[in-house]
């Protein structure tokens, strides 16, 4: 009978110490990763900070042609009045050329196409967040006066992308459109961001 | 290499003592009697500059970490103040940035010397790839550092490199974006991010110096590698460290600090942007944003290539591939003075790293005047740069080992020292 137990315990089959060990050490991962998690969690941003995330900008004072910078969420926010010129040029783009064919406009569903149209509410408005989507660097507004890049729309300095007049990328290592965030006309001059 | 210890207690105390904890025969088998190679040049003495180097920064640092305030709010004026109030602030915080560039100096002439001698090949691998994590932790520190005076060059660099993550999206959507989120504590760059940033920045220089704690303890398996990359056969071919390299190594710490101090004298914005002596905005990117001086070769590579996340795996492969070079060169013998090619790849190699900098250093858009008035944007030459700094280790090392004819070693250390030259 002795015999027939060492066998036994040199057997693959496992035993009922081998269950405990594994079911020991199960326990143990699971809960080490239980424990890690709030101090990872701890990095992510508070309620406190989440809570700020909306502004109302008052955009009586924008001229046709000029931009103004609001602070959104730490971040610049681009509203631009722009000039019938500027729309023309915007919508006579085929959308099948851009190299991000998509709006990234938050205000509509994510498979919405990069038209003029689908990135603003009202033609005249073109709302942005001011983030290059390339590293993050506040791209510059293009004038008449101060031509940057070829497109007439924004030029960020920092790596070389080029933006339209609807803030769609088009030349340089930004992958996206610059983004349009939630927004809505609480009145012909007032916007609520958020 | 180390031998057994010849550690002999002088006194009752020392004898009780080293029978409890062998601290002092540690010491003295380590730093007084370990045998080193009798012809280790003053490219040798970078090390020791090194270490020095990060004792003058965590010594200014704990001290600047006394009048420093980590907010969005404070840091700036803080930092002023010290500048301005402090009594010797200003000393101790151009010691303490001037510092990190000296010690960038140091590691490149280091990382530079142990390429040109072959210093990673084995039985050293390990050795060269905690030096390689010791950089890394190094390019963290100085990184953290840099954005805590809180200036425009300071927010704004901490906002391109948080955004590196944010490349991964095009791999997996968001996921890109939710590490950046994280790292930064809010949407943006901003006071969260900077009191994170203060913490780590205090944290690393500690684990750097655990890490040089390994990477001498590896140094000391093998023993140093030489000019000669040949193996040490015998004590004829070795020295004492104290006190020969003892006195070599404080000569060139002595002197390498008279450079660095004359910098913090006489110098001391040589290595800074003036842009960082205007408090963060968060809506405004300065014209041109460039990091500081030691990453400008990187940020080259990053800019070569114009796709988000290429252009991230390309800089963060340029990095990790210095881990590989242990294997990537297949070349029997180590020191390029006995490898007449791979002397001409290394120098080339060198000034590359110097083009890649000046690349780095200048506009997106910038271009080189050529003759007739020809315009040469200088992303061209970056992109030429770049490709000749991948193909030195991925093409020309493994290529080298199998084609080059190396000249022939000398028998021993001790023979070209000891007997007269033909």
């Amino acid at each position: 009978m002795e015999g027939e137990t060492v066998a036994d315990s040199t057997a693959p089959e496992p035993t009922r110490r081998d269950f405990i060990y594994i079911a020991t050490g199960a326990v143990a991962a699971v809960g080490a990763g239980l424990a890690a998690w709030p101090f990872i969690d701890q990095m992510n941003p508070s309620s406190a900070v989440l809570a700020l995330a909306s502004i109302e900008a008052d955009i009586s004072s924008v001229q046709v042609g000029q931009q103004v910078v609001f602070n959104w969420r730490g971040h610049p926010l681009f509203v631009r009045r722009r000039t019938p010129a500027e729309i023309a040029e915007s919508k006579a783009v085929d959308v099948a050329s851009l190299p991000d064919p998509l709006a990234r406009n938050a205000n509509l569903p994510d498979s919405a196409q990069a038209t003029d149209a689908d990135r603003v509410i009202k033609p005249e408005w073109l709302v942005l967040v001011g983030v290059c989507t390339h590293l993050g660097c506040t791209p510059t507004v293009s004038t008449p006066q101060a031509p940057q890049g070829e497109f007439g729309g924004w030029l960020c300095h920092c790596h070389g992308s080029q933006y339209d007049t609807a803030g769609r990328i088009r030349k340089g290592p930004a992958p996206q459109n610059l983004a349009v965030p939630p927004y809505s006309f609480l009145s012909p001059t007032k916007i609520k961001v958020g | 290499m180390s031998g057994p210890s010849t550690y002999v207690p002088k006194s009752a105390f020392a004898k009780w003592f080293d029978s409890r904890l062998p601290l002092m025969r540690f010491a003295h088998d380590t730093m007084l009697t370990f045998p080193t190679p009798r012809n280790l040049n003053f490219w040798y003495a970078f090390g020791a500059i090194l270490t020095f180097m990060l004792g003058i920064q965590i010594l200014t640092g704990i001290v600047l970490a006394m009048h420093f305030v980590a907010s969005a709010d404070g840091a700036f004026d803080s930092v002023e103040g010290i500048m301005r109030n402090i009594n010797y602030g200003w000393l101790i915080r151009y010691m303490h940035s001037n510092g990190a560039s000296f010690f960038f100096i140091a590691v490149y002439i280091h990382m530079f010397r142990g390429l040109y001698y072959g210093s990673y090949k084995a039985p050293r691998e390990v050795l060269w790839i905690l030096g390689v994590i010791l950089y890394l932790l190094m390019v963290a520190t100085a990184f953290f550092g840099y954005v805590l005076p809180w200036g425009q060059m300071s927010f704004w660099g901490a906002t391109v490199i948080t955004n590196f993550f944010s490349a991964l999206d095009q791999i997996t959507p968001h996921w890109g974006s939710a590490i950046s989120t994280w790292l930064w504590g809010g949407f943006a760059v901003g006071d969260a991010t900077l009191n994170r940033f203060f913490s780590l920045h205090y944290l690393l220089p500690f684990v750097i110096a655990g890490v040089v704690g390994l990477h001498i303890w590896a140094l000391h398996v093998p023993g140093n590698n030489n000019p000669l990359g040949i193996d040490v056969k015998g004590p004829q071919d070795t020295l004492p460290f104290h006190p020969y390299y003892t006195a070599k190594d404080a000569f060139y710490v002595a002197l390498f600090a008279l450079v660095y101090l004359a910098f913090v004298f006489y110098a001391p914005n040589f290595f800074g942007n003036p842009d960082n002596y205007t408090p963060a905005n968060p809506v405004v990117t300065p014209p041109d944003i460039v990091p500081e001086w030691y990453l400008l070769p990187f940020y080259a590579m990053l800019r070569s290539v114009p796709q988000k996340l290429l252009g991230v795996l390309v800089m963060a492969g340029s990095l990790l591939t210095l881990v590989f070079v242990p294997w990537l060169d297949t070349s029997k013998v180590r020191s390029s003075r006995f490898r007449p090619m791979m002397k001409q790849f290394f120098w080339i190699f060198v000034v590359d790293c110097v083009i890649l900098g000046y690349c780095g250093s200048q506009g997106a858009d910038a271009s080189l005047e050529m003759m007739q008035g020809m315009q040469l944007p200088l992303v061209w030459i970056a992109r030429a740069g770049t490709l000749y700094y991948f193909g030195f280790f991925w093409v020309i090392m493994p290529l080298l080992g199998l084609i080059e004819t190396p000249k022939a070693l000398p028998a021993s250390i001790a023979q070209p020292v000891l007997s007269p030259a033909e």
